[in-house]
């Protein structure tokens, strides 16, 4: 018998296998493909204090190995969360982890102080890396002083785990991560999307009503394996990796490199039942390469 | 349910160049899930290295009879090109039934037309059918940009009256949908299914009519279910879904 626990900050998981905020709904969309309860945690849909109907059609251009969005936060609000969304998903055997956005920190203290009073919600995932808001979102991901005062601010306001979200779109990703570790996250994930854009030639236009979006998928995991080597090396708090990670393969990469736990994003929209396969496949692994504790694996890479 | 099911091709014959109309049947034998006319499904394309994303493609027709599931696929780029180009025994990865079919008639609505663009005219198949056996006869308002872009015409013809359109006048009447003479005739309700142009067309013109229009869209989406939100429609409620919410609208909902 493996075992496959891992910890983030004070928050156990069952085992490192985490869905990525954005890409699995709040959960009961997958219900039909795979059972919930097999996840280490499930992070919902970016939530924010006000509803937000997102950016105008189109939203969306596919790219090779991979794809680009602009969907810019749609969500109903944390008030619409809490009284529709929670009850549904309070008592999965998994951990709810909320991904919270802001226009400024006093949105983000907010929602997280509404999270607080719902005590199946353990851990926030603050997004300071979303590349489709006009205001907040990566803005204040990309600098150490933006990053550093939305997790302070965080960090007063929530008791449970805290986890920051950040932005690949920068010079430094581990400057980065060292700020908001000095400002007490318990870890920190990586990355969000790329920024990119693709155009159609044809028409002379951008595929995207916002010209510019985020770039997911298999095209960016060499980039996201990098960085999470890069600040697995520069933090001391646990990392959670992500960014293209499409079967068991993909995230025993990041393990290796360094991360404690991953989330699977793009990939629930080509292969809807891939998370629990990526748990069948880290336990296999872990048979067959004579690994009692995931957490031996845990930036293993030999070199 | 929505279900992943590996389907084995039974067949995959072409409607000219552009078009297959591909017959498939589970690997297992299992039975095919309920669908209503108008769901789709999301085929994941396993031979083309340029396509990433599933292919959301309407539901042709589902044959309770030979446990077979229909779909119409034109070439619209490397991903359906891929399909077009499968062969009978070859295996598809699908998810189905995705997302809300058409409404169905309510008691005294007896005049029904059913217009369709292109392979738009997928759906309608299915539709007409269910409402063959619900003892309707529907009338089949199908446009094309030419004779060879017209598909599955003895099928429809074998379900209701069918009436053409072609752009360039090779076959039936010369002109879009809406210059038919059918179109001033009094409905009950109308189906739509078409390029976007088209359907926008028909509801502008069948919005005071008093008839009940639906109109079945097909914006560019990633998961099929809900989750991604890309593929979102402005209506009267804000931004909804299309996979979820639709593929199938009231024109009333919609902000046209």
């Amino acid at each position: 018998m493996v075992n496959l626990n891992v910890n983030i900050g004070n928050l156990s998981l069952k085992n490192p296998v985490l869905t990525a905020s954005g890409t699995f709904g709040y959960g009961p969309e997958f219900a039909d493909f795979i059972d919930l309860n097999r996840l280490g945690g499930f992070i919902v849909k970016g939530t924010t204090l006000e509803p937000r109907q997102g950016n105008p059609y189109p939203r969306m251009v596919e790219t090779p190995s991979g794809m680009i969005n602009a969907v810019g936060l749609q969500n109903k609000g944390v008030d619409y969360f809490i009284e529709h969304i929670y009850p549904q998903i309070k008592d999965v055997d998994s951990q709810i982890i909320v991904n919270v956005s802001g226009a400024g920190v006093d949105d983000y203290v907010e929602v997280c102080r509404r999270l607080q009073q719902h005590t199946n919600i353990k851990a926030v995932e603050v997004n300071i890396s979303c590349p489709n808001v006009k205001q907040g979102g990566m803005a204040f991901g990309t600098t150490c002083e933006g990053a550093a005062s939305v997790t302070r601010a965080v960090r007063k306001a929530f008791e449970g785990t805290v986890l920051v979200k950040l932005s690949p779109n920068v010079t430094d990703i581990a400057e980065i991560a060292r700020a908001v570790e000095a400002e007490g996250a318990d870890s920190v994930s990586l990355i969000n999307t790329v920024m990119a854009m693709a155009i159609d030639v044809e028409r002379r236009k951008p595929y995207l009503s916002t010209v510019t979006g985020g770039l997911s998928g298999a095209a960016v995991r060499p980039i996201a394996v990098r960085m999470v080597w890069q600040v697995a090396k520069a933090v001391k708090i646990p990392v959670i990796g992500l960014g293209g990670i499409m079967n068991g393969r993909d995230a025993l990469e990041f393990i290796l490199a360094g991360a404690t736990a991953v989330e699977i994003g793009t990939a629930n929209f080509i292969n809807p039942a891939v998370t629990v396969e990526v748990i069948d496949y880290i336990e296999d692994y872990c048979t067959r390469h004579g690994v009692d504790n995931v957490n031996s694996l845990i930036g293993a890479l030999d070199y | 349910m929505k279900r992943i099911i590996v389907f084995r091709i039974v067949s995959n014959t072409a409607l000219g160049s552009n078009y297959t109309l591909m017959k498939l049947t589970p690997e297992d034998n299992a039975e095919l899930p309920d669908t209503c006319p108008g769901q789709f499904v999301q085929i994941y394309v396993p031979d083309s290295k340029s396509t990433y994303l599933r292919r959301p493609i309407s539901i042709n027709f589902v044959d309770k009879k030979s446990n077979q599931l229909w779909l119409l696929i034109r070439n619209a780029g490397d991903g359906t090109a891929a399909l077009m180009r499968m062969k009978a025994e070859e295996r598809l990865n699908i998810i189905m039934p995705l997302g809300n079919g058409f409404t169905l008639p309510s008691d005294g609505e007896r005049k029904l037309l059913l217009v369709g663009g292109g392979v738009g005219v997928a759906p309608l198949y299915a539709l007409g059918h269910k409402l063959v056996d619900g003892g309707y006869r529907p009338v089949f308002l199908l446009g094309a940009r030419s004779e060879s872009d017209l598909l599955m015409l003895d099928e429809f013809k074998a379900l209701g009256d069918v009436m053409i359109c072609t752009d360039d006048g090779s076959v039936g009447h010369h002109g879009v949908v809406t210059t038919h003479e059918v179109m001033n005739g009094t409905f009950d309700r109308i189906y739509c299914c078409g390029p976007m142009p088209m359907m926008k067309a028909v509801a502008n013109m069948v919005r005071n009519s008093g008839a009940e229009c639906e109109v079945s869209l097909e914006n560019t989406m990633a998961c099929g279910v809900g989750a991604c939100l890309c593929c979102v429609e402005p209506t009267v409620k804000g931004n909804v879904c299309v996979c979820t919410e639709g593929p199938v609208f009231n024109i009333n909902q919609l902000t046209w």
